[in-house]
């Protein structure tokens, strides 16, 4: 804080000017000023399963853990993106993970198209049975999806079937440690700069303004129902392909698929990092899950961690620290004289 | 003819308990407009300090029960100020917010092992009396009465009292009450101490029912919102209808399929309602494009 008279003014750096257009072509520099971040993160995420021999395999599963947990926190931020907020990304996850249980056990397919089976039928039949509360904004939609997870698992616990409380059992191993990473990080990359891309051109534009007006936008003669239900389906697929490529690491599928850990982790992920850019919301994870991994031993407390983050996070740092980065990254800050 | 009976007073006796527990987070709702979903959490943590003071500080029940809920009060207002207040008018935030403190009691209670058999609220009266054949604890009668005796205490309230006009005129025309002097944070707050004091009469009179669960606050916050989707927020009337057909309809499912269908009833509820009456049962004037 600066005394009184003073206003912080802040500008775009030079560079960013420059390399916002088709100048960025005039120089190196400026095209790894806007490229390094982005080949900084893809570097990290394709070259850590290479370190195995020197991180071991314990650190190489919380890795694969940590790229789920991106995927299911991408997925967050895409979803509220069209002002579907979802306090249930469980729901997805558990839902691709059991589906690609029954594909893999009962269909007698091999791991990798169970896996794209399940990812699909999990995200058809989660759009599905929330197609009935697309209609309507925010509370309404969360509180569905915050249900569904729950009632899932309660239905399995009491009719025992899918394996009941046990667990499905039986799932077949998806290639090694390594591949199962690739896959994943494969699909988050899709994820993350694809999406963003979806969200960066006109459709974004659209599925934007239904989070932000759907009536003005129905007035535009714009299916708004039908444009919320695809991007439910698109925003879905990275959850429960994180799920079913999960449940073939595990060779099991549980009912701790719908705990709450994996709604609450998400969430606090993409408000940690912030959700106005995709890759903000799996930053957060990036920060978050090997943070609670240190903190396994504490049980349900880390839940209970998750939550004062996402309240401190929510209050202090609405952005969420992604976006705080990336504006020092752009732009400079100074004091100057009302 | 006795199963009918049977049915008809049971499902009055869930019909008050599920008002009670959807009463605060109804109220919160409508006067301020805040989707409080820490209704759960605070709900047991009511429970949990009422068995407290009972079992551990042995304060006489009068005074135990009236300490919970001004403690519920507190709490209200505290996350009132301190957590939903920066971030008012953002409803994703209020809800993501007030979802995480509700999460973090739960899931501390859980963590701190409060999930045994000894966790188990006294009723109010013991005892039971037999009603046409039907024998009934007295507890359960006397939540039937007390939630008939709040409602009409809430409706009192409301039309009575200075604090309760001005709550009442906050959700009905905000800016008109604005302009004519009444507190804006300060309602907002009264209303989400209201409905937290409100939580923690439910947990005193619907805990007894049986062991305090952590998973019982998960399901007070969807019978909470299914009940105040059902019967739309502008109406006690709404809240009393939906309370009584979704207490009827879980005491028949669960006769009829099995215990664990009565939140299948919730959630058909929700979904059912919203798709064909988005304003709930007896809802008037807030239609689909107010609904946040």
């Amino acid at each position: 804080m600066r005394e009184a008279g003073y206003r912080r003014e802040r500008l775009d750096r030079g560079i960013k000017v420059r390399a916002d257009d088709v100048f960025v072509l005039t120089s190196w520099r400026e095209l790894l000023y806007l490229a390094g971040p982005r080949l900084a993160a893809m570097t990290v995420l394709l070259g850590f399963p290479l370190l195995r021999p020197w991180t071991g395999a314990y650190w190489q599963t919380v890795f694969l853990i940590v790229v789920a947990m991106m995927l299911l926190a991408t997925s967050w931020a895409f979803l509220e993106r069209v002002g579907l907020v979802s306090l249930g990304q469980s729901l997805f996850f558990g839902a691709g993970g059991y589906l690609t249980a029954i594909a893999a056990v009962y269909l007698h397919l091999p791991s990798f198209p169970a896996v794209l089976l399940g990812a699909t039928a999990g995200a058809v039949v989660c759009a599905g049975l929330l197609t009935p509360v697309l209609r309507l904004r925010g509370v309404y939609f969360s509180l569905v999806t915050f249900a569904l997870p729950l009632l899932f698992a309660r239905i399995i616990e009491a009719t025992k079937i899918l394996g009941g409380t046990e667990g499905f059992a039986g799932v077949p191993g998806l290639g090694g440690l390594t591949l199962r990473q690739y896959l994943l990080v494969l699909a988050l990359l899709v994820t993350v700069f694809g999406l963003q891309r979806l969200l960066d051109s006109d459709h974004g534009l659209l599925l934007r303004a239904i989070r932000d007006n759907d009536v003005g936008v129905r007035a535009s003669g714009i299916p708004v129902g039908r444009w919320k239900f695809t991007a439910l389906l698109v925003g879905a697929l990275p959850a429960t392909f994180a799920g079913g490529v999960l449940a073939t690491h595990y060779h099991v599928v549980g009912m701790s698929a719908f705990s709450l850990e994996y709604s609450v982790l998400p969430l606090t992920a993409a408000v940690l990092g912030g959700s106005e850019m995709l890759a903000g919301a799996a930053v957060g994870a990036a920060l978050l899950v090997p943070l609670s991994e240190v903190l396994r031993a504490f049980g349900t407390l880390r839940v209970v961690a998750y939550c004062a983050v996402l309240v401190v996070v929510l209050v202090g740092v609405p952005e969420g620290l992604f976006a705080l980065a990336r504006r020092r990254y752009h732009q400079f800050e100074r004091w100057v004289p009302v | 003819m006795f199963e009918a009976l049977s049915i008809l007073l049971y499902g009055l006796v869930q019909s008050a308990v599920l008002l009670l527990i959807a009463l605060g987070f109804s109220v919160t709702f409508g006067i301020s407009g805040i989707p409080n979903f820490a209704h759960g959490g605070i709900y047991i943590l009511s429970g949990f300090a009422c068995w407290y003071l009972l079992r551990k500080a042995h304060w006489p029940y009068p005074l135990a029960v009236a300490a919970t809920v001004a403690l519920a009060a507190a709490i209200g207002t505290l996350l009132y100020w301190l957590v939903i207040r920066p971030v008012r008018r953002l409803v994703l935030a209020e809800v993501l917010a007030t979802f995480a403190v509700g999460v973090a009691f739960l899931e501390l209670f859980r963590w701190m092992g409060l999930v045994t058999y000894e966790f188990h609220l006294p009723p109010v009266l013991s005892g039971s009396v037999t009603i046409g054949g039907v024998t009934m604890d007295r507890h359960r009668l006397v939540i039937v009465g007390a939630a008939a005796g709040l409602g009409m205490l809430l409706w009192w309230f409301g039309r009575a009292t200075r604090t309760g006009l001005a709550l009442r005129a906050m959700a009905q025309e905000e800016y008109t009450a604005l302009a004519m002097g009444v507190h804006e944070d300060r309602m907002a707050a009264i209303g989400v101490a209201l409905g937290s004091a409100l939580a923690a009469v439910a947990a005193v009179l619907v805990l007894p029912l049986g062991i305090i669960s952590i998973n019982l606050g998960y399901d007070a916050i969807l019978v909470a919102l299914a009940l105040t989707v059902t019967g739309g927020t502008e109406r006690t009337a709404g809240l009393l209808l939906a309370a009584l057909l979704l207490g009827m309809g879980t005491v028949l499912a669960s006769m009829v399929l099995g215990p664990h269908w009565s939140e299948v009833i919730y959630l058909l509820a929700i979904v059912v309602v919203l798709a064909v009456r988005p304003s709930g049962i007896l809802g008037r004037f807030k239609e689909l494009e107010e609904r946040v």
